[in-house]
């Protein structure tokens, strides 16, 4: 497979999906600590314009599992950025140096520009309230290793609206003809016009505001934490703060295999004493994007 | 058509540009860069009666024959619209106009925090979808299918 840059999940077949899923399972005793030198030699570049810690730390991570270098723009406050360069400039340097970049930007569509102006594979992580394909990959994965891709029922929880993890995941989740319910306040509903691309593609899609209608009917709960920072208004985020909790309580009517996921950082979707049921799965969702994030840095940088 | 039906008279060059979806025709004029204090010769009927589309306006427009880019403009505004190019009083050429599958540089980007929205060296690029008219940001996704015409650059 000839695999270039990677900025959105609409990028890409189910094919393709599954073929890097099944290569980081290949990565997975990589990234538990068994030695790999498959990228030495090979630098990385990662230019984050907005904070993070699990994408950036995990892409590092793989990167120096496989034997690579991690250079990085460090804070925008020391770099030519508050100079003024712009993207496209920066972009055209820092491939010179690196041979890929990750690129996290502020900007709706920063990564597929930039990827017009980058002669290195780009790999998007995460442009605005657009697109995150690799977190999706790595919910995908996650599905895959802890319970099953192939007749998913499963409900996705919180801010649908503004979630962009959401969006690439039900998104891709149209692909495996999983059965998709919407759980979210009427504020945060998933906008109409990512729900007709998914009807496009003969999922099955159903909304509810309620989360205790919809437990004990699926295999997978994935809860998003509501985004303080992509409220407009702030009286409209006090509404809708704390709506859902995922508590022991609730989850008694559950499945018993069902499995509980985060993109993390949570803030109080998830009652801590849930971290200790069998459902929860979160911590090792944040794992394993370090074997999802080394199959597509392998797959940009070994041996063109 | 003979001349005393005519509401506006014939023209020796230029174009005529017909079935335009009725209340748009001042858009029309903006996309043709025809403001008050033009020089050209322009004649503007509105809310006239067609057949086809029920009331239609026109625009001619004397001696100039329209650029591509500016067909594709009009097209968004008037999917119906048809271009006639006169030359000595004879339509030499007539048109419907057709929306392109992809335009760039012609609409912005109706979400302010598109990349495109920025100081970056691009220009704005769309994904055409003609029925109904929707135009989908290649950079962003986001989708614009109401009020095209206040996004036209």
């Amino acid at each position: 497979m000839m695999l270039h840059h990677i900025i959105s999940m609409k990028d890409f077949s189910r094919d393709e999906i599954d073929i890097i899923l099944n290569r980081a399972k290949e990565f997975e005793p990589v990234a538990r600590g068994k030695r790999s030198n498959l990228l030495s030699g090979k630098i990385l570049a990662t230019l984050f314009y907005e904070p993070s810690t699990r994408t950036r730390m995990s892409f590092e991570t793989a990167m120096k599992r496989l034997g690579g270098e991690v250079i990085d723009l460090g804070s925008i406050e020391s770099s030519s950025i508050v100079k003024g360069e712009n993207l496209a400039d920066t972009i055209r340097v820092i491939g010179n140096y690196a041979d890929s970049i990750v690129l996290r930007h502020p900007r709706e569509g920063a990564a597929r520009m930039a990827s017009e102006f980058s002669k290195v594979p780009l790999i998007n992580a995460g442009d605005g309230a657009g697109h995150h394909p690799t977190q999706t990959l790595l919910d995908l994965y996650t599905i895959m290793r802890e319970s099953s891709l192939s007749g998913l029922r499963i409900a996705l929880v919180g801010d649908l609206k503004y979630g962009r993890t959401v969006h690439s995941l039900a998104y891709a989740l149209s692909l495996y003809q999983a059965d998709v319910t919407l759980v979210s306040p009427a504020q945060l509903k998933m906008p109409d016009v990512i729900k007709k691309d998914l009807k496009k593609q003969g999922a099955v899609v159903r909304e509810t505001t309620s989360i205790e209608d919809v437990v004990e009917e699926v295999d997978v709960l994935y809860v998003t934490r509501i985004q303080k920072e992509r409220f407009p208004d702030p009286a409209e985020y006090q509404k809708v703060a704390g709506v859902y909790r995922i508590t022991e309580e609730l989850l008694k009517k559950a499945c018993d295999n069902l499995i509980i996921m985060h993109p993390l950082p949570r803030v109080d979707e998830i009652d801590p004493a849930v971290d200790r049921t069998k459902f929860a799965r979160y911590f090792e969702q944040s794992f394993y994007g370090v074997p999802v994030r080394m199959a597509l840095l392998a797959m940009a940088m070994e041996a063109v | 058509m003979i001349e005393k039906e005519m509401r506006v008279r014939r023209i020796e060059h230029g174009t005529v540009i017909d079935h335009i979806t009725a209340g748009q025709a001042l858009n029309v004029l903006r996309i043709l860069g025809v403001s008050g204090t033009t020089s050209a010769v322009v004649s503007v009927a509105m809310n006239v009666s067609s057949g086809a589309i029920g009331l239609k306006d026109i625009v001619k427009v004397e001696d100039r024959e329209l650029e591509e880019e500016e067909v594709d403009r009009i097209s968004l505004i008037a999917p119906n619209a048809t271009i006639n190019i006169i030359r000595d009083f004879e339509v030499i050429e007539k048109y419907r106009v057709d929306l392109p599958e992809r335009l760039e540089g012609v609409v912005k980007c109706a979400n302010p925090n598109c990349i495109s929205n920025t100081n970056e060296p691009v220009i704005s690029k769309f994904l055409v979808n003609k029925k109904p008219v929707e135009l989908r940001c290649i950079y962003c996704d986001h989708v614009i299918s109401e009020g095209i015409a206040e996004h036209l650059i």
